[in-house]
């Protein structure tokens, strides 16, 4: 079986300087793994390597059986950025974020048919939005527009789903809906690698934690594994003797925000 | 009309309503990208291009057309290398282009003084058959790219990165946006000129954003607003006899002053009712949550509860919470809305 994700002593950085360096990992399809860290360890540049967006400086990074720069279909990776709100400068509704989704799938001229509106009805109607489809993005709440982000990331029906920070300064509510959506882009047999420092809710969706620190993995293994230390460090489950990780919490309560409209 | 008798009147407003109709369809997407000025600075370059096109004896529409097209590539090739931030690779084509077409215009062996005034300035009077099919062709291409590649066009403006991450083809569809933005410029040059063709693309989209709910309807308003103020800014100059680019930047620019007042009053309204609808229960005595004995009813991302028939929406704010009232409830439960 090919790997959904595999990395051979790889390093990643952004122009001539490394960020993570010498990591091997191996995530099969269907997996659904956290990428924990503190600030600045190195886990969202590993996630953007995988996404072309930092430099392989190298080693081997190969997504979805093929070297990261050589992909031809890169619809099949979904990606849902770390950003906070989706209004541009100009308004644009529900239905024409998600709609760019699907336009990863079409190649450069093809417009969007009746099947591919469909599949954009459907991302819309699995994050829970379908009342909303018409209305601008401004007009709805931090956590709903993450949500859009996250509808925009399915409307590819991607294999492999990347997700940066998808619950930082996202009301509870939001996030039991985020992990809802998970569980069922999970039980679709979705690969799904999701960056985070507190995997709060979704701790029930992903099963495997791989911990970067340092720009280098510290821990890879079960995410129940990866202990948390009252102070919001970790230590790992055979307590090698490793220095605990800072700055990531499992099983946290989550933060909460304005929740209204 | 007296207006349409001259054949150089029936020119002037079929290439204003080109310009209006083109301008804010690419205009739209530069605001989108956060690149306004984009405008200005290839038009700087196709002043060098109109003056090697008086240089050489060639029309110069073809001249700037091939300098602002070369230009645009240019500066999307310095931006996507990443050694040059956009401003400053907009600054150096701005006084590069300009500093380039005074110097050469000057080497004309005849005093160059009135051309360059009116291109600077536009001079649409003087707009010429041969003119007029150039734009014509300019029109059907821009205005079939943006059909064509709009949505791509849009995904790139709207979200640069994310385009990367999945696949689209971000440099070729930049170079692309910048071409039409300099084939814009070239057909706007003699309606509003050189120094104005910007005003034409970013202010109609600017109303258009305070209008629309959506990305299309933006653009198709846009559109609309540009051909509006365009035609009618020319009609006006005739009759003003004051000079057409500036009478139509002035008109669409007396338009956005309007809109946005009368959008700032509307929000200024709905922020006071609003703020009336929470002093209502500025001192709710009663908080609302399961088993209150107020009925829940889900509405969007949170959950409302009935009360005496209208239905109060909790809203935390760093002041605390209060309740917002979200309209009434169609159904009220029998006996449960009459609680303080």
């Amino acid at each position: 079986m090919t790997a959904a994700i595999r990395l051979r002593d790889a390093s990643i950085g952004y122009g001539d300087v490394p960020v993570v360096c010498g990591v091997d990992l191996t995530v099969q399809p269907g997996e659904s793994v956290a990428v924990l860290g503190s600030n600045g360890s190195g886990k969202t540049t590993l996630a953007r390597g995988l996404l072309g967006l930092a430099a392989v400086l190298g080693g081997e990074v190969e997504v979805l059986g093929a070297p990261v720069g050589r992909l031809r279909e890169r619809g099949r990776i979904g990606y849902v950025p770390q950003r906070h709100t989706v209004s541009g400068a100009v308004p644009a509704t529900v239905r024409e974020v998600v709609g760019v989704g699907r336009l990863a799938r079409l190649g450069l001229f093809r417009r969007l048919r009746p099947a591919d509106r469909a599949a954009v009805a459907d991302a819309v109607a699995a994050v829970g939005l379908s009342d909303r489809m018409g209305d601008p993005v401004a007009s709805l709440s931090g956590g709903q527009q993450r949500r859009v982000l996250v509808a925009r990331a399915l409307a590819a029906q991607p294999e492999l789903l990347i997700m940066d920070e998808p619950t930082a300064g996202v009301d509870a509510a939001s996030q039991d809906a985020l992990a809802a959506v998970l569980a069922g882009v999970s039980a679709s047999g979705t690969t799904l690698l999701v960056v985070t420092h507190e995997t709060g809710p979704l701790a029930g969706v992903l099963t495997r934690a791989v911990v970067v620190d340092h720009g280098r993995i510290g821990y890879d293994g079960p995410l129940a594994g990866a202990e948390v230390h009252s102070d919001g460090g970790h230590h790992h489950p055979d307590d090698s003797g490793q220095p605990p990780v800072k700055g990531y919490r499992i099983d946290q309560p989550r933060v909460t925000s304005d929740g209204g409209r | 009309m007296e207006i349409l008798e001259y054949g150089f009147m029936q020119r002037a407003l079929l290439a204003s309503l080109m310009v209006g109709l083109v301008a804010p369809a690419v205009g739209v997407f530069l605001v989108q990208r956060k690149l306004s000025l984009l405008g200005d600075g290839l038009g700087h370059v196709a002043l060098t291009g109109v003056a090697v096109g008086v240089l050489t004896s060639t029309a110069p529409v073809g001249t700037a057309l091939v300098a602002a097209v070369l230009g645009a590539v240019v500066i999307e090739l310095v931006r996507a290398r990443g050694r040059t931030s956009g401003d400053v690779a907009l600054a150096v084509l701005f006084y590069g282009g300009i500093a380039g077409g005074v110097v050469l215009l000057s080497l004309a062996p005849r005093g160059q003084a009135t051309n360059l005034e009116s291109y600077l300035f536009g001079a649409i009077t003087t707009t010429s058959a041969s003119d007029v099919a150039v734009f014509a062709v300019i029109t059907v291409v821009v205005l079939g790219a943006v059909w064509l590649l709009g949505q791509r066009l849009y995904a790139v403006s709207d979200d640069e990165e994310y385009a990367r991450a999945v696949g689209l083809p971000v440099l070729a569809l930049n170079i692309v946006l910048a071409a039409l933005v300099a084939s814009t410029v070239v057909l706007s040059m003699r309606v509003v000129g050189l120094l104005l063709i910007s005003a034409l693309m970013i202010v109609p989209s600017a109303v258009a954003q305070l209008l629309a709910r959506s990305f299309r309807q933006a653009l198709y308003l846009a559109c609309a607003i540009g051909l509006v103020v365009s035609v009618s800014g020319t009609t006006a100059s005739y009759y003003a006899g004051t000079p057409s680019g500036g009478t139509i930047v002035l008109l669409a620019i007396a338009l956005f002053l309007v809109v946005t007042t009368a959008s700032s009053l509307r929000d200024a309204t709905a922020r006071r009712r609003h703020q009336r609808r929470a002093e209502v229960h500025a001192a709710h005595p009663h908080e609302h949550g399961a088993g209150c004995g107020h009925q829940p009813v889900p509405h969007g991302d949170h959950v409302d509860y009935d009360h005496d028939g209208h239905l109060h929406a909790p809203h935390r704010t760093g002041a605390g919470t209060h309740y917002d009232e979200h309209g009434q409830h169609a159904a009220p439960a029998p006996g449960r809305g009459g609680r303080p």
